[in-house]
């Protein structure tokens, strides 16, 4: 059988459906290795060559491409978690219970989309600061660290919504102490210096718009769900694109010149 | 990752070695097929490695179910969150909650157009951006770390300061000694703060922080400092009023701690 297996590979290697999805063969040439990148969709976020020291972990520490890894994990599992999930104050927190206990994989899901949030938290102030400490964030990346800050801001707000959704005691009174800033906004808060110029009140202001109501309540529940499952990653998900496509416009990693 | 020697050494292995050109060789570049993506692979399995096994060994909090007539004491926000509640025991919410944020957001995104230092672009350096490299460290490493450290692990019932060994008492009184600096200390002699105007000696002081102080040293300094000069008087107004804002939150801590002042400026409207 072993004797056959060139000719097996020849067969699929060189039938019309492979060749029709993969367009170079596999010997290590410079051709194949640029193909590798230039054919590829996904691989093609990378230019064909980099400046050698840009792979260098001790420059980027790899914190921007982790950050992007802990995204597409927290869009996996959020996925999954939203199968069992119904944003619902009667419901929430049972089926929170029931993917804990009951679903197969499901208390693993929710820890690894918790602790990856976590971890996505962490993960971008570090790369926010190995930015800052490189300074590439001077010309001609000014705007993209711009897209970072507003990246940094996304994400944090996709955690703190996030927070919210096991409906437990933990995640309101977070959210409350957290919401309750917005009661004193300037001029737009009821307790905001000159409030009462605006004419603000606790059921029409800031935070009433954000909880859709003056507590923590269902409609909170409903709104902090549709920000964090549709809004901020569709949101984030553009900007990352921009982010990417502006690293390679701006000439790549940066480095020394 | 590793990826053996620096640009020197890389150097050191041509094919034959012409002369020293004078003109500058072509980038030393790289395919990222297999250099870049290996290393992403490796990257990556590690931490999906790491974020698995602490998966699996450590469970999400999940407590009783929601209850909005049962405040827990101390409610703490998310711990990415926790320098914010800090600032909010020496500022009132709307500067801690809405304010001091959206400065640090606004501050972040005006660094590349405000540091006109062309040195230090795409390569550790300190000595060649010491005033930007000190700066950020201060900012984020010193004060908004230590905010969140305090908060998380330090604050209990009441807010109160708890040291890790200490049990959280949910009845411990502290005595509530704070002043306003209108009533504070040698303007108390001033006279009846009402009468005087308290919103005055509030004004006058942040005023002279904030504006007459940045204005006497921009004509005292812009003559003779090329910096300066470079930096040009919006610019410089944006990173003083920045750097000016940051340093106002130690020297508050320091004052409260140190002499229990509350509010620096009292008004009908707002305090600071
Ligand atoms: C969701 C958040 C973010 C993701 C997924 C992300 C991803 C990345 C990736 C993969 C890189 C390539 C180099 C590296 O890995 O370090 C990069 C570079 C960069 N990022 Fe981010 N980033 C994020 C947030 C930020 C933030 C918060 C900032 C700054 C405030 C920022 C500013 C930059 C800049 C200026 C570069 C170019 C660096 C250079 O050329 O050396 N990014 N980002």
């Amino acid at each position: 059988m072993f004797k056959h297996l060139k000719d097996l590979k020849k067969t699929i290697f060189e039938s019309q459906v492979w060749t029709a999805m993969f367009r170079h063969d596999y010997a290590d040439t410079p051709r194949n290795r640029t193909l590798q990148i230039m054919s590829n969709v996904w691989m093609h976020l990378h230019p064909p060559k980099i400046r050698r020291h840009a792979i260098r972990i001790r420059f980027t520490w790899c914190m921007g491409g982790i950050t992007f890894l802990l995204f597409l994990v927290l869009v996996v599992t959020g996925v999954v978690l939203m199968f069992y999930y119904r944003p619902v104050a009667e419901y929430a927190y049972a089926d929170m219970k029931y993917l804990q206990f009951d679903v197969p994989f499901g208390m693993l899901v929710r820890n690894m989309h918790r602790w990856a949030a976590h971890g996505m938290v962490l993960t971008v102030w570090l790369h926010m600061f190995r930015v800052f400490m490189t300074g590439s964030y001077k010309s001609p990346r000014e705007f993209n660290w711009v897209v970072g800050v507003i990246l940094l801001t996304l994400t944090l707000m996709l955690s703190f919504t996030g927070y919210l959704l096991p409906w437990d005691q933990l995640s309101i009174w977070a959210v409350t102490v957290g919401t309750n800033m917005a009661r004193a906004t300037p001029l737009l808060g009821h307790e905001g210096p000159f409030a009462q110029v605006v004419g603000v009140t606790p059921r029409y202001d800031a935070r009433a718009f954000l909880l859709g109501g003056t507590i923590v309540g269902p409609p909170t529940l409903l709104r902090f769900y549709v920000l964090h499952c549709i809004f901020l990653p569709i949101l984030a998900s553009i900007l990352m694109m921009v982010h990417f496509w502006r690293i390679r416009k701006d000439g790549g990693i940066s480095g020394p010149l | 990752m590793g990826e053996g020697p620096g640009r020197a050494a890389v150097a050191e292995k041509p094919k034959a070695a012409p002369p020293k050109p004078k003109i500058k060789p072509l980038e030393d570049k790289i395919h990222c097929w297999p250099y870049l993506v290996r290393s992403e692979f490796i990257c990556s399995v590690i931490i999906m490695a790491v974020l698995m096994v602490w998966s699996i060994a450590l469970n999400a909090p999940m407590e009783e179910p929601a209850n909005p007539t049962n405040t827990p004491n101390p409610s703490k926000a998310p711990w990415y969150f926790l320098g914010l509640q800090e600032m909010l025991v020496y500022f009132d919410p709307w500067m801690a909650g809405v304010v001091l944020p959206t400065l640090i957001i606004v501050g972040l995104m005006v660094i590349p157009f405000v540091d006109i230092n062309p040195k230090g672009n795409g390569y550790y350096t300190f000595v060649e951006r010491k005033f930007a490299v000190t700066m950020f460290l201060f900012g984020f490493l010193i004060l908004w770390t230590s905010l969140i450290v305090t908060g998380v692990f330090l604050r209990g019932p009441g807010w109160n300061l708890f040291w890790p060994w200490e049990v959280w008492d949910p009845h411990k009184v502290v005595a509530l000694t704070n002043v306003d600096l209108p009533y504070w200390g040698p303007f108390k002699l001033l006279g009846n703060p009402k009468i005087f105007g308290v919103e005055l000696l509030g004004l006058t002081i942040l005023a002279l922080y904030l504006v007459v102080l940045p204005v006497a040293f921009w004509f005292w300094k812009s003559k003779t400092s090329p910096v300066l000069q470079e930096l040009g008087p919006i610019r410089y107004g944006i990173v003083v009023f920045l750097f000016l804002t940051m340093i106002g939150l130690p020297i508050k801590v320091f004052l409260r701690i140190a002499f229990n002042i509350k509010y620096l400026w009292v008004t009908p409207w707002f305090n600071i």
